[in-house]
């Protein structure tokens, strides 16, 4: 079983790498680039856990390290 | 005073903090390694050194927050002891929510490493008293997270407390309010962007982070 945590700052954090992302598309002609914002996607190989208890132990992951509450929200899907 | 430096892989001005605390205190600190699970007996100053614990993985100083000596640690805070992070040791300490906030990367995506003018915002800390009043010093900073973030309560309260202890004069990074330093309600846990171990002496190109270790010093 795999859990997918999709990890981005909270609105209103400022993300300056994704501002330098967004500028640089657009330099390189893509005018549609309004803003981006940065994250990070990381998967975790889970094994001996049922679906629902994979959703739970996730989510403690998240609280106690893969998240900073201050600054960021994350998703969990478990496939 | 009995001081501990924390050291995790990737500290690496762990032997300057070591040095500005024996020229200061007279006294050589006990270096502690990060799988520790217990302060020496008896230590009352513990320091946090700026580095890169951990290679900065995941976020600045999230590994490190949750290594086996930190609950340590945390339990010394809670006992009132004075404890000072310093840049990657600031970052630390945020992780594990002693102190409030969070360091994000520079506004302007350098790596910043230069002398720095700095106001004491709040003189009347554990980490600060020994500037009598002054205001202005220029400490360096070397560092490419050292934005910091909070949310408008969050800022106005630390504004509103007096635990906003140092300001930078130039903002290098993007700071919100300016701000380099900041305490606990508690006044016992400072965490700092600049790096006071690195103005000790005069070979130092200046001595103006003398005065947080000589604060620390006198306060114990």
């Amino acid at each position: 079983m795999k859990a997918k945590i999709h990890v981005y700052l909270k609105p209103g954090v400022l993300d300056p790498q994704g501002v330098a992302v967004s500028v640089a598309l657009q330099n390189m002609g893509f005018p549609e680039v309004k803003s981006a914002r940065q994250g990070k996607l990381i998967e975790l190989d889970l094994h001996g856990v049922s679906g629902e208890q994979a959703k739970a132990r996730a989510d403690e992951m998240c609280k106690r390290l893969l998240a900073n509450p201050v600054i960021e929200s994350y998703s969990i899907e478990i496939e | 005073m009995k001081s501990a430096v924390i050291v995790f892989p990737g500290s690496n001005c762990d032997r300057d903090a070591a040095e500005a605390i024996r020229a200061v205190t007279g006294q050589a600190p006990a270096m502690v390694w990060h799988q520790e699970s217990a302060l020496p007996a008896g230590t009352e100053f513990v320091m946090i050194p700026g580095g890169f614990s951990y290679g900065d993985y995941l976020r600045c100083g999230a590994m490190a927050s949750r290594a086996a000596i930190m609950p340590a640690v945390m339990a010394h805070a809670k006992r009132g002891a004075p404890i000072l992070g310093v840049c990657n040791g600031f970052q630390i300490l945020t992780e594990t929510q002693l102190l409030p906030g969070a360091l994000m990367r520079n506004s302007g995506l350098l790596f910043v490493c230069e002398k720095t003018p700095l106001t004491v915002e709040n003189g009347n800390t554990r980490f600060t008293a020994a500037y009598q009043g002054g205001r202005e010093v220029a400490i360096p900073i070397a560092h490419h997270d050292g934005n910091y973030f909070a949310d408008a309560d969050t800022l106005d309260r630390l504004e509103g407390e007096g635990q906003v202890v140092f300001r930078y004069r130039a903002n290098p990074n993007g700071s919100a309010r300016d701000i380099a330093g900041v305490i606990n309600t508690q006044g016992n846990v400072m965490g700092m962007m600049p790096h006071p171990e690195r103005a000790v002496d005069p070979v130092h190109g200046g001595t103006d982070g003398l005065g947080v270790f000589e604060s620390i010093l006198g306060s114990a």
